[in-house]
């Protein structure tokens, strides 16, 4: 079994949940990952200052599709004030995997995308 | 593809980094187009400046001084000759980027201005694409792009369209694509661009490794290159300009050592290099690529890209085996320096460059600095594999097998159990 590519990581990458479009959606942004030039963005639906429902979109490596897929379930429902609290241990946590210092980047741009749609702040997650 | 001799070169052993052997197994390293491995002599030549000739340079009356003086000057002579370039007109920069930036605002900010253009290629890399896009838009000039085709090949007709439209001042070209392998006709596209009277700026970074190259048979009126893809220490950067043009020039940064004199009113610039050479001067990485250069001249850069084209042929064959594998850039060896960039379907390059390593295989994966050309082909980045004069048949083919298994991994290799996998 590898480290890294675990069954769940492949799983989420090649069946990512939670990818596609929202029309009309209430929040939006865009990132790209320096290291490769991907991009990631996503769209989400608010209800009652909650994220009711949201969906990824854009191409990246099975780390960064993984990570989205896997925080998009922890995402829905969640209070936006609390999403502007997450930071990078909750996604490499959650993730599960040894993530090496140069692939960092690739774990936490899904975040880095939803706390700029959600909050406007749109720095690395640390 | 016609057949490509086998190469008798087999130098790995003086390159002291390739002794390691990470996870016991041998180092394969294919990322060269990043930066070269230094051989044993270009060690010992930086070791021996620091440890016995160290002292600043044009400056000291004392002994040392005038030791490492030589060292420094001999240097430039040794790397201006290893190009077919004149000391005078041969400039040390920190790099490449350092260099086109150089020009840009020496030279551009002098000589460009609204109603100009400068042309660029849509394959450059991006050190020698922003420095003209920020000139451009500072001079209220116009940026325009020669188009490649997905092999990389800039079409001649199309350069003599725009130059016949008469506002191109400066046309930038790569000698050698850092993400294709493309070689362009440098010579060739620096005649037409000086027949229109227009100056050519070439990025020689991926060229004067791998290939003969005699910058005044090119004819350029510049050609930057840089000294850690040549087996030299990083930190130091060339630039060959044309005489007439550099002396028309006003320096770029300014500072010690650049100036004839100063008082309190102004100063007045030195002669060439010296005028575009300001601050304490890369002396240590100089005396580094001098030897660099020196161990390329002895083996011949005839025989080096034999050696790397023959490893490019078998590399691409090795290529071929594996599905799903699609190579970006001209098919034939020949056409190409030594490197490929390739996609895998259904693994992500990143991932490919990381399961590589699983195998002591260091490849590149990203953008290689060509966002916009990345486009143009399509792809939103690509692994990339390069070689040096230090690697061997046995390299490539721990690549293709490294290859194989990541398909492994991803669960793409079907029933063919090659067994190559992680486990």
């Amino acid at each position: 079994m590898d480290d890294l590519y675990r069954d769940y990581i492949l799983d989420h990458y090649k069946r990512p949940r939670n990818f596609g479009e929202l029309d009309p959606h209430d929040l939006e942004a865009l990132e790209h990952n320096p290291l490769c030039g991907d991009e990631l963005g996503v769209h989400i639906v608010v209800k009652d200052d909650h994220i009711e429902d949201l969906r990824f979109h854009g191409h990246g490596c099975a780390i960064s599709q993984a990570a989205a897929s896997i925080a998009s379930e922890e995402l829905k429902g969640m209070k936006l004030s609390e999403v502007g609290e997450l930071g990078a241990d909750w996604m490499i946590e959650l993730l599960g995997i040894p993530v090496s210092a140069t692939r960092r980047k690739c774990a936490l741009l899904n975040l880095k995308v939803v706390r700029g749609a959600v909050t406007g702040d749109h720095a690395w997650p640390t | 593809m016609p057949p490509v001799a086998e190469s008798t070169l087999s130098v790995r052993a003086d390159f002291p980094i390739l002794q390691r052997r990470p996870g016991g197994r041998p180092l394969v390293y294919l990322d060269s187009a990043a930066t070269s491995q230094k051989p044993a002599a270009v060690i010992a030549a930086v070791a021996d400046h620091l440890r016995d000739h160290n002292a600043n340079v044009h400056r000291g009356v004392y002994a040392l001084a005038q030791e490492a003086d030589a060292a420094f000057e001999g240097a430039r002579e040794r790397i201006a000759a290893f190009v077919g370039g004149e000391p005078r007109t041969t400039i040390f920069t920190k790099n490449v980027t350092e260099a086109i930036n150089l020009v840009a605002y020496s030279w551009g900010r002098a000589n460009v201005g609204e109603g100009d253009a400068v042309l660029v290629t849509q394959a450059e890399h991006h050190a020698n694409l922003v420095p003209w896009q920020v000139l451009c838009r500072e001079r209220g000039a116009q940026l325009r792009y020669l188009e490649v085709d997905e092999h990389g090949e800039l079409s001649l007709d199309a350069l003599d369209g725009e130059l016949e439209r008469g506002d191109v001042r400066l046309v930038a070209f790569t000698h050698v694509s850092n993400v294709l392998g493309t070689i362009n006709p440098v010579a060739e596209i620096a005649r037409r661009v000086r027949a229109a009277g227009a100056l050519s700026l070439i990025d020689g970074a991926q060229g004067v490794p791998q290939l003969p190259v005699d910058v005044a048979a090119i004819g350029a009126d510049f050609y930057a290159w840089t000294g850690h893809k040549a087996l030299g220490p990083t930190g130091i950067g060339v630039l060959h300009g044309r005489r007439e043009v550099l002396e028309e020039m006003e320096p770029f940064l300014t500072g010690g050592d650049m100036i004839a004199s100063v008082d309190f009113d102004g100063a007045t610039w030195a002669e060439l290099p010296s005028k575009f050479e300001a601050g304490t001067q890369p002396i240590a990485e100089a005396v580094g690529l001098a030897a660099a250069v020196d161990y390329l001249a002895a083996l011949g850069m005839e025989r080096v890209r034999e050696h790397e084209l023959a490893l490019t042929a078998h590399m691409l064959e090795g290529l071929a085996t594996v599905p799903g594998l699609r190579v970006v850039g001209p098919t034939d060896a020949a056409l190409r320096g030594g490197l490929a960039s390739f996609t895998i379907e259904g693994i992500h390059p990143h991932d490919v460059a990381e399961l590589c390593d699983r195998e002591g295989v260091c490849i590149r994966a990203g953008h290689h600095c060509a966002q916009p050309l990345m486009r143009c082909l399509g792809v939103g980045a690509t692994a990339r594999a390069s070689v040096g004069v230090y690697n061997d048949r046995a390299d490539v083919d721990a690549l293709v097998h490294a290859l194989q298994g990541a398909r492994g991994v991803f669960g793409l290799d079907g029933a063919s159990g090659n067994g190559a996998a992680a486990g």
